[in-house]
């Protein structure tokens, strides 16, 4: 655990422009732990909190740091983007090169790689993904869930040391599921996972927070569980009194 | 975007794209203001010659030539009956301008000559590579950029309108004569430009934050060889041959 955390939002406010109410109001947060996932309702602000972490979104209020450090020009967001990425709830936004192979490429020559290293680079995360033999495939002639590994593997070229992942297991089948639970168990670096899937979450993270009304916070463990019996509700967290 | 053309390995899928560039400018240059036939013929030889030099499968180029000449059957309906002119031929009761015919004829010779061109030379290369091609040409920055991306761009708008579309079409949508139909179509045009908007910003993001800085870097580099010098001083005498063709 470093002393300083790698990402943390101090008092951060954010509006939509033509919104009234705030989406995150005076949210403090800091990656502290090695995975952490985060629940919370539709629309209540999981892919805006993932948005201003990047940089995506400036806030209206509050102080973005990396590595303890106020990021405050593009020089800093740059410094940032290497070291965070983030996987979109929607993998078609991400792909955007004819080719496999182009796509994961993509990150490194744009860090300054040679091409020929870029290209080994791309190939081995391919391989460790388990998708060796994809180099050539057209990216858009994918199924989904190819599609979402292949834009994990675009980001892991890019050799980060945090992971945001919003609802990567949305539409796998359980085998792909499966697959994902176990390469992100295999990876050795800070993961926050958004995510509605309580079994996933339970599989993959150690500690849950929950965003609501603007703020985040950590949800006490004894509290929150998954019944795997049947159950009215059952797969949504609730306390037994 | 398939960049199908792109694969292959012909002499031409070899070619530095900065000399393709080049010729493709050059042939397509002279193709176009001429008002010769001979001209015209020669570079649709010139072109279909390309074209058998890349290797690339007839079926889909057949296609592409086929949706281009369904623009120019539209000229060959419309032009020879409204061209005027002196010289007439009837045909049945209508009067056919002779000279509507000859332009029709002529821009369908020279269509067909400039896509079969830029299908062997440009197709041949794969965008990134074009990009970087028109970057080491000193193209201003702004204009390759905007090249590169309206060619990414308007796929994305056609992949939203077929998706809006299939959302009507589910929903037992059937275009009729009534005010319901134009309603609905300007309801997917406005949603195509919005939704297309959206998924551009997303795209664009998701480079942004892959390190993204308005530069396209491929991952392929080709040399600039002698081969490509030889091609390139070939390239420009048939064009400079073509070009005298006019004067016949
Ligand atoms: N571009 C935008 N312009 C205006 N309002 C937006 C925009 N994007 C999101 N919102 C609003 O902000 C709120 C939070 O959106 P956000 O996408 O962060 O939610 P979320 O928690 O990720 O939801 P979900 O679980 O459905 O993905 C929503 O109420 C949404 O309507
Ligand atoms: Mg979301």
């Amino acid at each position: 655990m470093p002393k300083t955390p790698l990402i943390e939002l101090r008092n951060i406010s954010y509006t939509y422009a033509y919104n009234t109410s705030p989406v995150l109001q005076n949210l403090n947060f800091s990656v502290s732990e090695k995975q952490i996932g985060i629940i919370g309702s539709n629309g209540c602000g999981k892919t805006t909190f993932f948005q201003i972490i990047v940089g995506l979104l400036a806030p209206d209020k509050g102080e973005l740091l990396f590595q303890g450090k106020s990021v405050k020009n593009k020089a800093d967001l740059r410094n940032l983007r290497k070291e965070v990425g983030f996987l979109f709830q929607s993998s078609d936004d991400q792909l955007f090169s004819p080719t496999v192979i182009e796509d994961v490429a993509f990150g490194p020559l744009n860090l300054g790689f040679s091409p020929v290293e870029a290209k080994r680079i791309a190939v081995e995360t391919l391989a460790e993904l388990g998708l060796s033999g994809f180099e050539d495939r057209i990216t858009h002639r994918l199924s989904g869930g190819e599609k979402k590994l292949v834009a994990l593997a675009t980001i892991l070229a890019m050799k980060p040391k945090l992971l945001l992942l919003d609802e990567p297991t949305n539409n796998l089948d359980p085998r792909t599921r499966k697959c994902l639970i176990d390469i992100l168990q295999g990876l050795n670096l800070y993961q926050i996972i958004i995510s509605h899937d309580w079994d996933f979450l339970n599989q993959t993270n150690s500690t849950l927070y929950q965003i609501e009304h603007g703020h985040i916070h950590r949800c006490e463990e004894d509290h929150i569980h998954v019944h795997s019996h049947i159950h009215r509700a059952g797969d949504h967290p609730h306390r037994h009194d | 975007m398939d960049e199908r053309f792109a694969q292959g390995d012909s002499l031409l899928h070899r070619r530095d794209p900065k000399a393709k560039i080049i010729a493709a400018m050059a042939l397509v240059s002279v193709a176009a203001v001429s008002d010769s036939f001979i001209v015209a013929t020669t570079s649709l030889v010139l072109g279909m010659t390309l074209l058998f030099l890349t290797k690339l499968p007839l079926q889909p180029v057949l296609k592409r030539l086929l949706a281009i000449n369904s623009f120019t059957l539209f000229l060959w309906l419309t032009l020879p009956l409204t061209y005027g002119g002196s010289k007439f031929v009837a045909i049945g009761p209508l009067p056919v301008s002779i000279e509507g015919l000859h332009i029709a004829a002529l821009i369908t010779l020279k269509t067909n000559a400039i896509v079969l061109t830029i299908i062997a030379l440009l197709g041949t290369s794969k965008i990134a590579n074009l990009g970087h091609a028109l970057e080491t040409l000193h193209f201003p920055e702004k204009l390759c950029f905007i090249l590169l991306f309206s060619y990414r761009y308007v796929f994305i708008i056609y992949q939203e309108y077929r998706r809006l579309v299939r959302a009507a079409q589910m929903r037992c949508f059937v275009p009729t004569t009534t005010i319901h139909t134009y309603r609905t179509f300007g309801y997917l045009f406005g949603m195509t430009l919005v939704q297309s908007w959206n998924r551009a910003t997303r795209v664009h993001r998701a480079m942004i934050l892959r390190g993204f800085d308005g530069h396209l870097i491929p991952l392929s580099q080709s040399r600039y060889t002698t081969k490509d010098t030889v091609f390139l001083s070939t390239m420009l005498s048939l064009t400079a041959i073509l070009a005298l063709l006019n004067f016949l």
